[in-house]
């Protein structure tokens, strides 16, 4: 178990930087694990995405792949891609201060 | 110390049948997913998972597939491919698998690129417009090869 520090507060991240305790996690800290991220900016379409993260966690346990994404929280997987270069999921996981969502498709 | 993590995959697809064109498309979602780079060369049979009238009706293959536990003899019994094509596709969509025409487009989306081996392309005389619209371009194994250049090749 590691820790990072995010708006002066420490919270436990895997050791892929996935907070490992989604309590922990504080709206305000997004942009700041965005920019460690390489996103310099969260832009509302941006934010649509990390809240539904939350969301899917918060209803399911578990947060959602990127074609549910892509169903599901209202922005196509095309512009998911143009939001978060990086793998949409996973990047928006980490910034919603989620786990890692699991799953093959 | 850890190994160098993948950043590019090129992903050959070269059979026709269901379950010789899902593990390639699975593979590449995935790579996008994770962020990796990621191409689609279809070559020989796998040609179909692209070609505009065959992609919505590609069967599985139930002779010569002995992990279906079944004698070979059945498998080749008219109707047999059908049903068996119908019976995964059903259970792939409860587990909400895409159809491949909707994968495929799903995974064009992602901005993976979609090439066509020109070889094939001339062995069954086909031409781009048999193929559908998100195929980049009929490409040689010789410019695959440029494509793939610094990545991992993956043949399914």
């Amino acid at each position: 178990m590691q820790t990072r520090t995010y708006m002066g507060t420490v919270v436990s991240v895997d050791d892929q930087g996935f907070f490992t305790d989604p309590t922990q996690w504080r709206e305000a800290m997004a942009p700041e694990i965005a920019r460690q991220e390489g996103l310099a900016d969260l832009t509302e379409r941006h934010w649509q995405v990390i809240k539904f993260m939350r969301h899917e966690y918060d209803e399911k346990g578990t947060g959602p792949t990127v074609r549910v994404l892509g169903k599901t929280s209202g922005v196509p997987i095309k512009e998911l891609y143009e939001l978060f270069p990086r793998g949409p999921a996973k990047l928006a996981a980490k910034i919603a201060g989620i786990p890692k969502p699991r799953g093959c498709i | 110390m850890s190994a160098e993590p993948i950043t590019k995959v090129s992903i050959i697809i070269s059979k026709g049948s269901l379950d010789g064109i899902y593990p390639g498309l699975i593979m590449a979602n995935g790579a996008r997913a994770e962020g990796i780079d990621a191409d689609l060369f279809f070559t020989f049979f796998g040609l179909d998972a692209i070609h505009k009238a065959r992609h919505e009706h590609i069967k599985m293959a139930t002779v010569g597939n002995p992990g279906l536990h079944f004698a070979t003899l059945l498998g080749g019994l008219p109707g047999v491919s059908t049903v068996m094509t119908h019976y995964m596709s059903n259970r792939m969509e409860k587990l909400d698998i895409p159809t491949i025409p909707e994968f495929i487009e799903m995974i064009a989306d992602t901005g993976a690129g979609l090439y066509a081996c020109k070889a094939s392309v001339d062995l069954f005389g086909l031409e781009k417009n048999d193929l559908i619209a998100q195929v980049a371009d009929i490409i040689t194994v010789g410019e695959f090869y440029e494509k793939a250049a610094g990545g991992q090749i993956i043949f399914t």
